[in-house]
């Protein structure tokens, strides 16, 4: 999950007798599935909560670039190089149509830049992983948007039509990422014996990872009850978990490495494969700021930012001055 | 066609298909560190056209190469020495500015010679520069919009871009030089003199540095070594070191 | 002064023949930017044969809480749609 933990702006949800007339109207839209749009009324706690996710989720498609841009200059073959230079590109692309949704709610993207950049606003824990070696980017690809996907597909019928939008554009793009990831992956499974160890390395390192994007279970995730009320979020953390579970494992096991979890088995009478509880307290310290890259990663995205405040602005005066003109022509 | 000197051909590809290379490779550098979210989506599109046009002309330089060469071949496994490009492309990114004013440069130039080369005696040869001339079309004017916009900005995007065009300007007479490999294209009709496109060159240059509010430094001494890969700069090493690095450490496999 | 480059509102016309469509927006210093921007944003498979760009705080809209007195009376109207009408079949198509 790009999102992953947004606390929903106030506690609990309210009763049908609680609500104002305002707030029943606008419940019985989402409840007959009437996408909300931007210049209508919506409770503030709504606003404050997507603001919050869908600018979490943007940071973490701008952050997302890092870990594979990372490998870019490294790519093996002119084609994977323009193949990863493309995919990577989509993201900054997503991040893009997703400021653009959270514009829509009245939050500018330089707004949502500065809490980034100042450690007030969150991106997706994956992004705090390094890329150790090139199969890095083909289970990037595969397993983490993969798990993205998963997610975003569920949020194409997210109450919020700007979002809503967004997410179906997005995940039109994102079945490429996932399959260059794949296709990559394979080459590095069935090459050479040290592919094939970047290859197992690379799942090793980020299965747990990518399992943790869905968010911890339900039982612990005290904030989703008023987001699924609210349609910001469709679906459970531990159904889109098992979900993604149940469609990874068969490819893993197609591309003949290891399982990289020794509980994943294959369960008859849920219908499920089971798998083994990742290291919780590994995700919050990730979180907490801890993980392998989190001090990097922002301050590479904090340095883009400031070494390109005086392109911003000369392009801006420049722009002020031709209008200037113009209107002085006239 | 007249018969041409097939190494002199490959000779002429590799410089052609080294350029894209090595900008290609630097322009790539950029990816998830722009000043803005447009401009890292601009910029990948302009590596993207690169790293195409790479592998049409290491293709092409190949096919006319024999033995088994591929595009791939030449890009990642031949030594700087080998490498065909102007230094200008080599040059390192330097801030953003510096960026873009190389790149306006090298897209002035490359628009010029697509222009010629699409005229070309070599069938294959005319057929790559009409594809890529809509790319660098579409280059010269994001690039001449950029540095025009960054030169008349504020003092000090102002400021730094004159930086930039003084202390790249040194490298653009390379791009017209002409040796014993341009003199035998030109003999066949598949390549003009590189010498003969400079006035168009220093037209358009001269036309948006003006709008730009820069000025264009007296060019008393040209840079060289690239194109004849005497003498790169430093700097190729690294980009190859890099570039390289994964199909020299595990030779053979397949990726 | 604040220095963010204003919104735009991109439209394409995604092939020949039919009209442009509202695909998102971007941030430009100005028109001819963002209409190069919209190009290598909006357009990067193949998506469209033609940009327009406006300025968001230029685009004025009809306010959701006139949604009753704006779109309802049509409702009523259903003499306007040709399916109102039953032509005999003798009459050929029409």
């Amino acid at each position: 999950m790009y999102a992953q933990m947004i606390k929903t702006a106030r506690a609990g949800i309210k009763t049908r007798d609680e609500m104002s007339d305002l707030e029943r109207d606008f419940q019985d839209k989402i409840d007959r599935d009437i996408k909300i749009e931007p210049r209508d009324w919506m409770p503030d706690d709504y606003r404050a909560t997507l603001i919050r996710q869908i600018g979490q989720h943007a940071h973490s498609e701008v952050v997302g670039q890092l870990p594979e841009g990372n490998w870019i200059t490294r790519a093996p073959t002119l084609e994977r190089k323009a193949i990863l230079l493309a995919k990577v590109q989509d993201e900054a692309g997503h991040g893009l149509y997703l400021y653009s949704a959270a514009e829509t709610l009245g939050e500018s993207r330089d707004e949502l830049t500065r809490l980034l950049h100042e450690g007030k606003m969150k991106y997706s824990s994956i992004f705090n992983y390094p890329t150790l070696n090139w199969a890095d980017m083909g289970a990037v690809g595969w397993l983490v948007d993969g798990a993205a996907i998963v997610n975003q597909v569920a949020l194409q019928r997210t109450s919020y039509g700007p979002y809503a939008r967004a997410m179906v554009r997005i995940c039109k793009e994102e079945s490429f990422h996932a399959r260059q990831g794949y296709h990559a992956m394979m080459k590095m499974a069935f090459g050479t014996p040290e592919q094939k160890a970047m290859a197992q390395s690379a799942l090793d390192r980020l299965w747990f990872p990518s399992i943790m994007m869905f968010g911890p279970s339900d039982a612990e995730s005290t904030h989703s009850e008023q987001s699924m009320a609210w349609k910001i979020k469709v679906k459970s953390n531990d159904e889109l978990r098992q979900q993604y579970i149940d469609q990874t494992v068969p490819q893993i096991e197609y591309l003949g490495l290891d399982l990289p979890d020794p509980s994943l088995k294959w369960n008859e009478e849920t219908g499920h494969y089971d798998y083994g509880e990742p290291d919780w307290s590994e995700f919050f310290d990730v979180i907490k700021g801890n993980g392998p890259c989190n001090v990097d990663r922002l301050r590479n995205r904090v340095k883009a930012w400031e070494d390109g405040a005086w392109v911003r602005d000369g392009l801006m005066a420049h722009a002020r001055k031709k209008a200037a003109a113009k209107v002085a022509a006239q | 066609m007249t018969q041409v000197d097939q190494n002199a051909l490959t000779q002429f590809l590799l410089r052609l298909g080294d350029n894209t290379l090595v900008l290609g490779h630097r322009v790539s550098e950029w990816c998830g560190h722009s000043p803005v979210l447009e401009e890292d989506i601009a910029l990948a599109n302009t590596a993207l056209d690169l790293i195409g046009q790479t592998q049409l002309w290491l293709g092409l330089a190949a096919e006319v190469k024999g033995n088994d060469s591929s595009a791939d071949k030449l890009a990642f496994l031949r030594d700087a020495w080998d490498f065909r490009n102007v230094l200008l492309v080599e040059l390192p990114n330097g801030d953003f500015g510096q960026t873009l004013m190389r790149q306006f440069l090298f897209d002035a130039w490359q628009s010029i010679m697509l222009g010629r080369l699409i005229k070309s005696s070599d069938p294959r040869i005319a057929a790559i520069a009409e594809k890529v001339s809509k790319e660098v079309t579409y280059h010269v004017e994001r690039s001449s919009g950029t540095v025009v916009g960054l030169g008349d900005g504020t003092d000090e995007s102002h400021a730094r871009m004159q930086v930039a065009l003084d202390y790249l300007y040194p490298y653009v007479g390379e791009m017209f030089l002409s040796d014993d490999t341009d003199a035998a294209m030109v003999q066949a009709g598949i390549a003009p003199d590189p010498s003969s496109l400079r006035a168009e060159y220093d037209a358009l240059v001269g036309k948006v540095m003006a709008e730009a509010t820069l000025v264009i430094p007296d060019r008393a001494y040209t840079h060289k070594g690239g194109r004849t890969g005497y003498m790169h700069t430093e700097h190729l090493g690294h980009i190859l070191t890099s570039m390289q690095w994964l199909q020299r450490t595990y030779p053979g496999a397949e990726w | 002064m604040k220095n963010e480059w204003p919104l735009w509102e991109v439209f394409i016309r995604g092939q020949h023949g039919l009209s442009h469509r509202h695909v998102g927006s971007l941030h430009a210093p100005d028109a001819e930017t963002a209409i190069r921007n919209a190009r290598d944003v909006y357009t990067r498979r193949n998506e469209g044969v033609s940009i327009w760009v406006a300025e968001a705080a230029h685009i004025a809209a009809s306010t959701p809480g006139d949604k009753g007195p704006y779109y309802d009376p049509s409702q009523s109207k259903v003499y306007r749609h040709p399916t109102f009408f039953d032509i005999p079949d003798e009459v050929g198509s029409m």
